[in-house]
C-alpha cells in the first residue's frame, strides 16, 4: 500500500508552497524524520522531513515548481517494487475545471485565504503607468521601501528578524543586501527600547522605518509612539518632528489566537500627531507607503499578514504616490454606501456582487486608505447620494473607526439619511483560537449583507 | 583631567549661581500661582550639570529628564524664555504647549525635558545612534534620574547603545529619592553605575556635590565615547533640597539629612575655591550676585509679562 506525501501547511498563513528542492530521489529508502524537500512558504524556505516510511516510489512535482496547494500530493512511498497508483497529471482538459473544485473545497475547509476578488476598482484601471505584471502586496512593500532607501540615505529599516532572517514575512528581502547592515538593522526582542532609539533618531534626522513583526508587539512600546512620537512636535511648539514609519501585520493572521490577533485601528486612529494608514492592494500599498515615508510626521502604517500574498497590478513609476488622507471610491453604487479599509474591502466586495445578484441592491464601496485623517467629504458626499451606511472593519466595536463614521455622518448628514448607520465589526471578545470560533469572531460575507439589507430595510 | 582655566572658575560659579536663583524664582512664581501644574526644582544639583557642561562639545546633543529648567540654563539658554515656557507663555521655548517638563531647542541641540520616566533613555541612545550613522564625532548625553533605574526601558536601551557601541553617556544622577521612595527602598543593589556592567558598559560613581569630581569623571567618560567605545555610565552621587516636586512637602527625610547635605553646598565650594585660588576677590563675587539676581528677577518680569499663546494656537504644531 502506496502513501502520499502531502504538501504540508508550514505556517499559519500558508496556502499553497514552492517546491525549491527535493533532497530524495525516486528509489531511495526514506525513513522516519528524513530530510526529503526544501519547500518555500510565504515566509520562508525550510525543510520538510518525512513522517512515514518507505521506498520513493514516484516525485509528483519537478525542482522549482510553485504554488502547488497545502494537502496536495507531492510525492508517493511505498513497498519496494510496488506499482504506482496515483494519476500523475489530470488530462489537459480537465485541469481548469479540477482547479476550480480544489479552490472551492480549500476556501470551506481552510479559512485562511481572504476571500479575495480579482477587480481592481476603476480608479485603478484608468492608472496609464499599470504594469501588466501582477506582484504581491509583500513585494510592493518591498520594492517601496528599497526605492525610497535609494532616493534618501537617511532612510533605514530596523525591527526583529528584517535584516539576516529576510522578514519574518519576507516584507524585507533582499534589503539587507542591497543597502548593508547600517541600513537594515536586526533589533533585538526588545520593543520598548529599539522604538524609543528610532524615535530619537528620527527627533535627530533620520527616517526611521520601524517593523514591528506583528502591531500586537507595539503594545510594549506604546508609550514611545504616543507620548514620545506623536506629541513632541507640539510639546515643542513646532521644534522637533518625528519623521518615522511604524508599520508591520495588524489584526488577525490565522488561528494565532488572543495575543497575537488584535486589531489597532481604533486605537492609534484616537491619537493627535499620528496619521494611520491601512492599505488593502498592492496598488494602494505602493502609494501609501511612499507617501508614509516621505511624510514628516509619525506615521502608523497597518499592514494584513493574510493580505501579503494578495496579488494585483501596481503603478512601477518610483515617484508614484497616494496622497495620506484620501478614501478611495473602489466601486460607485447608488443603493448604499459601504465603508471599509483593510482586509475588509475584499470580503466587502463579495458582498457587493451578492447584493445585486441576490437583491439588486448597488453599494458604493469606499476604501478609506488612511484611517487618520480621515477623508470625511468622501463619505459624506457618498452618503448623501445612496442614503444609507454600513461600515466594515475587523476592529472590536467598541469606539472603533466605524463609531467615528457613524458619529460625523449622523452630525453632518442627519436629513440624508433613510436608516440608522449600521456597523459590521468583529465580536466583542478576545479572539478565539478554534476554526469554527474564529470564522464567527472575524466579519464574513454574510454578517455584512444582512446589514445591508437591514439598512434597506429587506427582511 | 581637563585643565580649568580662571575663566572656567567664574563660569562654573556663574552658570550654578544662575541655576539657583532661578529655581527659587521659579518657586516664588509658583507660590504666587503664575506657574501652574507639576515643577521639579533642581537646588542642590547644581555641581551636575554644570560639571558636565564644562566637558561638552556645542554640537553634542544633550536629553533629560523632567527635572530640566537647571539643563537648560547650563546648556545656555535664555532664562527668560524658560521661565516664559514655566508660565505657559507664548514666548517659552515650546510656546507655552510644554510647560516645566517638556522644554527643547533644537538648535541647541537639547532634545527635552521628557515628563514619562525613563523614556528619555532610549530616545538619547537614539540621538546617539544618529551621530554614527551620520559619521559625526559628537555624543548624546543622556540623563537619568535613579528612579528611572529600576525601569525595564533602560535596560533595554543599555544593551542596544552597548551592542551598536554607541556614542552615549549616560549620567545617573542620584538625587538619593524617586519622589518619595528612597533608592534603597526601590533598587535592589544600590550601586547604580554597576548596572551597565552585564552589557559590558563601564560605569563609575562620583560626588556630585563636587564639581571637580564631576568634571574629571566626565572629561574621561567623554573621551571613551567619543573615541568610539561604545557607552558609559556615571552615576553621580547628588541631593535635591526641595520635595520631588512643588507639591512635595518632603517628609520622608529628616531635617539633618537635608541640613547635612547643605554643608557641602556645592556652590559653595566653588566659591571657595575661587577665594583659595585668587581668581576674584570677595566684592568681585559680590557683583556676580548681584547680576545674576537681577538677570533671573528680569527673566520673571519678562515670563510674567508675555502673552499668552494665541487661542489658535490650540491647533497648530500637531502636523508638520
Amino acid at each position: 500500500m502506496s502513501t502520499e506525501i502531502l504538501m504540508p501547511a508550514l505556517s499559519p498563513t500558508m496556502t499553497e508552497g514552492n517546491l525549491s528542492k527535493w533532497l530524495i530521489k525516486i528509489g531511495d529508502t526514506v525513513k522516519a524524520g528524513d530530510l526529503i524537500a526544501e519547500i518555500e512558504t510565504d515566509k520562508a524556505t525550510m525543510e520538510v522531513e518525512a513522517v512515514d516510511e518507505g521506498v520513493v516510489l514516484d516525485l509528483l512535482f519537478k525542482e522549482g515548481e510553485a504554488n502547488i496547494p497545502v494537502n496536495k500530493a507531492i510525492a508517493i512511498i511505498g513497498e519496494p517494487n510496488e506499482k504506482v497508483e496515483v494519476q500523475k497529471e489530470a488530462p489537459i482538459e480537465n485541469v481548469i475545471e479540477e482547479k476550480k473544485i480544489e479552490k472551492n473545497i480549500e476556501t470551506k475547509i481552510e479559512n485562511k485565504k481572504a476571500d479575495i476578488i480579482h477587480t481592481p476598482s476603476p480608479k485603478i484601471e484608468e492608472d496609464r503607468n499599470l504594469s501588466s505584471e501582477e506582484i504581491t502586496m509583500r513585494q510592493a512593500l518591498r520594492d517601496t521601501m528599497a526605492e525610497e532607501m535609494r532616493k534618501d540615505n537617511k532612510v533605514f529599516i530596523l525591527g526583529e528578524e528584517v535584516a539576516e532572517y529576510q522578514g519574518a514575512y519576507k516584507v524585507t528581502q533582499g534589503l539587507l543586501q542591497e543597502f548593508g547592515k547600517e541600513r537594515v538593522l536586526d533589533t533585538p526582542i526588545s520593543e520598548h527600547g529599539f522604538t524609543g532609539l528610532a524615535v530619537g533618531a528620527a527627533f535627530k534626522g533620520l527616517r526611521p522605518i520601524l517593523e514591528f513583526m506583528t502591531f500586537n508587539f507595539s503594545m510594549q512600546a506604546i508609550d514611545q509612539i504616543i507620548n514620545s512620537a506623536a506629541k513632541t512636535l507640539y510639546m515643542s511648539g513646532g521644534q522637533i518632528n518625528c519623521p518615522i514609519v511604524f508599520r508591520g501585520p495588524n489584526g488577525a493572521a490565522a488561528q494565532v489566537a488572543a495575543q497575537h490577533s488584535q486589531d489597532f485601528s481604533s486605537w492609534y486612529s484616537q491619537v493627535p500627531g499620528l496619521k494611520v494608514i491601512a492599505p488593502s492592494t498592492p496598488y494602494n500599498a505602493k502609494g501609501l507607503l511612499r507617501s508614509a515615508i516621505s511624510d514628516p510626521n509619525p506615521v502608523i502604517f497597518l499592514e494584513n499578514e493574510i493580505l501579503y500574498g494578495l496579488k494585483g497590478p501596481v503603478n512601477n513609476d518610483v515617484n508614484f504616490s497616494i496622497p495620506i488622507g484620501k478614501a478611495n471610491i473602489e466601486k460607485e453604487g447608488k443603493d448604499l454606501t459601504i465603508v471599509t479599509y483593510s482586509i475588509m474591502l475584499q470580503k466587502s466586495k463579495e458582498a457587493a456582487l451578492r447584493l445585486k445578484e441576490e437583491y439588486n441592491l448597488n453599494a458604493e464601496i469606499i476604501d478609506l486608505q488612511t484611517l487618520r485623517p480621515l477623508d470625511t467629504e468622501t463619505i459624506l458626499d457618498s452618503v448623501k447620494k445612496t442614503n444609507r451606511l454600513i461600515t466594515v472593519e475587523e476592529s472590536w466595536p467598541f469606539g472603533s473607526v466605524g463609531s467615528e463614521i457613524a458619529n460625523i455622518v449622523q452630525r453632518d448628514a442627519f436629513d440624508y439619511l433613510d436608516s440608522p448607520v449600521i456597523k459590521v465589526n468583529s465580536a466583542d471578545v478576545p479572539m478565539p483560537y478554534s476554526l469554527s470560533l474564529e470564522k464567527l469572531y472575524l466579519p464574513q460575507v454574510d454578517d455584512i449583507i444582512n446589514a445591508a439589507k437591514k439598512v434597506s430595510y429587506i427582511k | 583631567m581637563k585643565k580649568l582655566q580662571k575663566a572656567d572658575y567664574i563660569k562654573m560659579y556663574s552658570f550654578m549661581l544662575k541655576i539657583r536663583r532661578f529655581e527659587e524664582r521659579a518657586a516664588q512664581l509658583y507660590g504666587m500661582g503664575k506657574i501652574g501644574g507639576f515643577c521639579h526644582l533642581y537646588i542642590g544639583q547644581e555641581a551636575v550639570v554644570v560639571g558636565i557642561l564644562m566637558t561638552i562639545d556645542k554640537n553634542d546633543s544633550v536629553v533629560t529628564t523632567y527635572r530640566d529648567h537647571g539643563h537648560m540654563i547650563a546648556r545656555g539658554l535664555d532664562p527668560k524664555r524658560i521661565m516664559a515656557e514655566l508660565t505657559g507663555r507664548e514666548d517659552g521655548y515650546s510656546a507655552g504647549k510644554g510647560g516645566s517638563m517638556h522644554m527643547f531647542s533644537k538648535e541647541n541641540n537639547f532634545y527635552g525635558g521628557h515628563g514619562i520616566v525613563g523614556a528619555q533613555v532610549p530616545i538619547g541612545t537614539g540621538i546617539a545612534f544618529t551621530h554614527k550613522y551620520n559619521g559625526e564625532k559628537n555624543i548624546c548625553r543622556t540623563y537619568i534620574g535613579d528612579g528611572a533605574m529600576n525601569n525595564g526601558q533602560v535596560f533595554e536601551a543599555f544593551n542596544l547603545a552597548a551592542l551598536w557601541k554607541l556614542p552615549v553617556l549616560y549620567i545617573i544622577e542620584n538625587n538619593k529619592y524617586g519622589m518619595g521612595t528612597s533608592v534603597d527602598r526601590a533598587a535592589a543593589g544600590l550601586d547604580l553605575y554597576k548596572r551597565g556592567e552585564a552589557f559590558g558598559i563601564p560605569g563609575e560613581k562620583v560626588d556630585g556635590m563636587n564639581i571637580f569630581s564631576v568634571i574629571e569623571a566626565a572629561d574621561k567618560a567623554g573621551k571613551y565615547v567619543r573615541e568610539g567605545n561604545g557607552p558609559y555610565i556615571i552615576e553621580v552621587q547628588t541631593y535635591r533640597y526641595r520635595g520631588h516636586s512643588m507639591s512635595d512637602p518632603a517628609k520622608y527625610r529628616t531635617k539633618e539629612e537635608l541640613d547635612n547635605y547643605k554643608q557641602t553646598d556645592p556652590i559653595e565650594i566653588v566659591k571657595a575655591e575661587i577665594l583659595k585660588k585668587k581668581i576674584a576677590t570677595n566684592d568681585e563675587i559680590e557683583k556676580i550676585n548681584k547680576d545674576t539676581l537681577e538677570e533671573i528677577k528680569n527673566a520673571a518680569e519678562f515670563a510674567t509679562n508675555s502673552p499668552f499663546p494665541k487661542d489658535s494656537e490650540l491647533y497648530t504644531d500637531v502636523y508638520l
